[in-house]
């Protein structure tokens, strides 16, 4: 694969590290508190008593952008909202990942008109798209999972490409 | 039915033979006011005829006959018909109206939004800025001869876009700069947003000297959100601060739009209903009901006789889950965060948990057609709900009242904190629980009946000191007159069909005009709309129990802590999708 492959017959030093940054991030990964529609209330299902995110470490929802690293974007975005969004995702610190929660979010859902974005990813890059109108919480967990397992497979390579 | 005039008793014709002549077109009703004398008539309206909440007031564009029309639905809070006038100007701009917001400050919101959409400019209204799309967007969406950008066709369902087997981008069919206007020498590097400009004009922003004349203190401007956990999804506001005490505030709105109407125009009437649950997201039901018996009305077909009772299962349902939620939210804002409201989702899960076994989804309903239900309660489901309403609901909403209305920081925070009285909820159009816990004892499902509600035994819940506590506990004697209905309904429903027209994609609807409201949880939630006989509603306007309701969040606060806002508007109980549509 990639730094890895080439550093392993340098020692275990490197592998160890990006493992341990990772498995932190992972465990650790603070959503920001940022519902915009229908599904902000999914995710709000999501992180209550029945369904419980806590359960995998990612309940803890954040409701200052400086302090999250997962932005959860959970609904429409309008064309009035979307430099309000930029700007919360430029205050995010790095590194930051995306979730588009919904159809709204990943393609405009039932929306197709003018005022509305087909897809969060005109503003900010996204990472896992989850579908549904609105996914259950189940959907929701599922998609933060994933994200876990993607940030589990990133190299400090990718990181330095990402942010060169 | 509701919107039917009774011309004895409110005969505007008569009284105003010189200017008011009535509306005579097939299926509409009500009077037609000429422009100069509408102030004059409108204050008829309210001080001779009692007429003093105006609910609604929309704009419909007839460019066939090159005029634009503004509606007005006016009811009486002791209840019965309300009484429906209209003014015409032709379509030629500036198209221009006056101002009833002297008359009805509630109109104040309904006017800036038909200033927004329709481009009508009210004459004397104070701050008549853009409302849901932004200060220097071009041209006023809801104008029939208005295009997007990448405009397809006028209604829905669209051609196809495999015509031949092969997949065309609707973008390619319609370039991008086909509809698309800029105003006169526009020049983008040089263009200036000015409507934050405009926002903080709207609030007083000199300096006060204070009594002694000479100590100037500066006033600060703190914008909450659109991003803020307490402000209940995307609204924004601009509250002037002189210390810690609100002296002026704007609400600013439309970060969450998507012309809701405009959708609907563009679609046919049974694709809206899934478009409707979206409005308030918490209460897809109730939104569904006001539709289909708003359309119900134009078409004049029956409901059948159990699926008014699943109906009015479901909307009390919503309302249960709908002031469970409420409570919950509201502790979040006052600092309890999330214990409370952990409580009241167990509530809400074992709802939507009913709501998924007969509809399929959580939240998105898309329940109700027109004439019925869209399919019936399962025997199991029906043991299930009973169990629910007759068994574990009371019992939980005491465990919550034991839980939380003795605790002291909540009376600490809650009692004695003034949100409305009587007087000013009226004049501000606002609806719901916040207009009976201000002594208004104003709820349609008695006061103008719709569906079966005059058949159920239950009190209209009403408290009359008008502060937070009185807002907060009048969502639980609502919770309670809710179960009670649902006992009474669960004990009472027939068997039979669900539906008592045939199942079709198109409906075909006579042309006219209706105006449907029902009480949803957060206050009355109308829908106006006229038809021309196609397939496609000619105007379809929501008229949003939240949007109207804001109107009054700025003389609610204006005095008030900071501290107290969060609250306060928690008592509006807002709901951004329908508050943006
Ligand atoms: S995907 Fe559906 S539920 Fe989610 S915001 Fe869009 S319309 Fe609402």
């Amino acid at each position: 694969m990639g730094i890895e492959n080439k550093l392993a017959n340098m020692g275990v030093v490197t592998t160890t590290l990006e493992s341990a940054v990772n498995w932190g991030r992972t465990n650790a990964m603070w959503p920001m508190l940022f519902g915009l529609a229908c599904c902000a209330i999914e995710m709000m299902s999501a992180q209550s008593s029945s369904y419980d995110m806590s359960r995998f470490g990612m309940e803890l929802m954040r409701a200052s952008p400086r302090q999250s690293d997962l932005m959860i974007v959970a609904g429409r975005v309008s064309k009035k909202m979307g430099p309000v969004l930029r700007r919360l995702y430029d205050q995010m610190p790095e590194p930051k990942w995306v979730i588009a929660m919904g159809d709204c979010a990943s393609c405009g859902g039932v929306f197709n008109n003018y005022a509305i974005y087909q897809g969060v990813d005109e503003v900010v890059p996204v990472d896992v798209y989850v579908a549904g109108c609105p996914p259950r919480p189940e959907a929701l967990i599922h998609g933060v999972m994933t994200i876990h397992e993607k940030v589990k497979g990133e190299t400090f390579k990718q990181y330095a490409e990402k942010y060169k | 039915m509701a919107t039917a005039i009774n011309t004895s008793t409110t005969d505007l014709v008569t009284r105003f033979p010189n200017f008011v002549t009535l509306d005579a077109r097939t299926g509409y009703t009500g009077f037609i006011v000429k422009k100069e004398n509408l102030v004059e008539v409108a204050t008829a309206v309210r001080d001779e005829f009692g007429f003093d909440l105006l609910t609604a007031a929309t704009a419909v564009d007839y460019i066939a006959e090159n005029k634009m029309e503004m509606v007005y639905h006016a009811y009486k809070t002791t209840g019965g018909a309300g009484l429906i006038f209209k003014v015409q100007v032709e379509r030629v701009d500036p198209i221009e109206l006056p101002s009833l917001i002297n008359i009805w400050p509630g109109v104040d919101f309904q006017e800036r939004e038909a200033w927004d959409l329709y481009g009508i400019k009210f004459t004397g209204h104070p701050d008549l800025r853009r409302i849901l799309m932004w200060e220097g967007f071009e041209g006023h969406p809801l104008r029939k001869d208005w295009k997007e950008p990448f405009f397809e066709e006028e209604t829905k369902p669209f051609k196809s876009r495999w015509p031949d087997g092969q997949h065309t981008f609707a973008e390619n069919k319609n370039p991008f700069r086909d509809n698309l206007n800029f105003p006169k020498d526009f020049d983008p590097e040089k263009y200036v947003v000015t409507g934050e400009d405009d926002l903080y004009m709207s609030l007083d922003r000199d300096s006060r000297k204070d009594e002694a004349g000479n100590m100037k203190t500066d006033h600060i401007v703190v914008n909450m959100g659109p991003h803020h956990p307490s402000t209940h999804g995307v609204l924004r506001v601009a509250v002037q601060l002189d210390g810690e005490t609100i002296i002026g505030l704007k609400p600013v709105m439309g970060y969450l739009h998507r012309n809701h109407d405009k959708i609907g125009e563009r679609n046919t009437y049974l694709q809206i209903i899934p478009y409707t649950d979206r409005l308030d997201y918490f209460n897809s039901m109730s939104n569904n009901f006001g539709y289909v018996t708003t359309v119900e009305k134009l078409m004049k077909i029956p409901v059948a006789e159990r699926a008014e009772y699943i109906r009015v299962i479901m909307a009390e349902l919503t309302r249960v889950q709908n002031h469970l939620i409420f409570i919950g939210m509201l502790m979040n804002d006052l600092g309890a965060m999330y214990t409370p409201s952990l409580y009241a989702f167990e509530e809400r899960e074992l709802i939507l948990d009913i709501f998924e076994a007969i509809s399929g989804a959580r939240m998105m309903c898309n329940y109700f057609r027109f004439g019925g239900v869209v399919r019936d309660i399962p025997d199991d489901v029906l043991q299930k709900l009973k169990d629910l309403v007759f068994e574990r609901l009371p019992a939980k909403t005491d465990e919550m009242e034991r839980f939380l209305n003795e605790n002291e920081v909540l009376v600490a925070r809650l009692k004695g904190i003034h949100v409305l009285n009587a007087d000013d909820a009226i004049k501000y159009s606002v609806t719901g629980p916040v207009l009976r816990a201000a002594g208004v004892p104003y709820d349609l499902r008695r006061a103008d009946p719709y569906s079966i509600y005059d058949r159920f035994d239950f009190d209209v819940a009403v408290r009359h000191n008008g502060d937070m506590m009185d807002n907060y506990l009048i969502r639980f004697d609502e919770i309670r007159q809710s179960l009670r209905i649902l006992e009474q309904a669960l004990k009472q429903i027939p068997g039979g069909p669900i539906n008592s027209q045939k199942p079709a994609y198109q409906v075909r609807v006579p042309a006219g005009e209706a105006y449907g409201r029902v009480e949803s949880p957060k206050g009355e939630l109308g829908f106006y709309i006229i038809s021309n006989g196609k397939p496609n509603p000619y105007r379809y306007h929501v008229r949003p129990a939240s949007f109207v309701n804001l109107t009054a969040v700025e003389s609610m606060c204006i005095g008030s802590k900071i501290a107290d806002f969060v609250a306060l508007l928690a008592m509006l109980d807002i709901v951004m999708g329908e508050l943006d549509r």
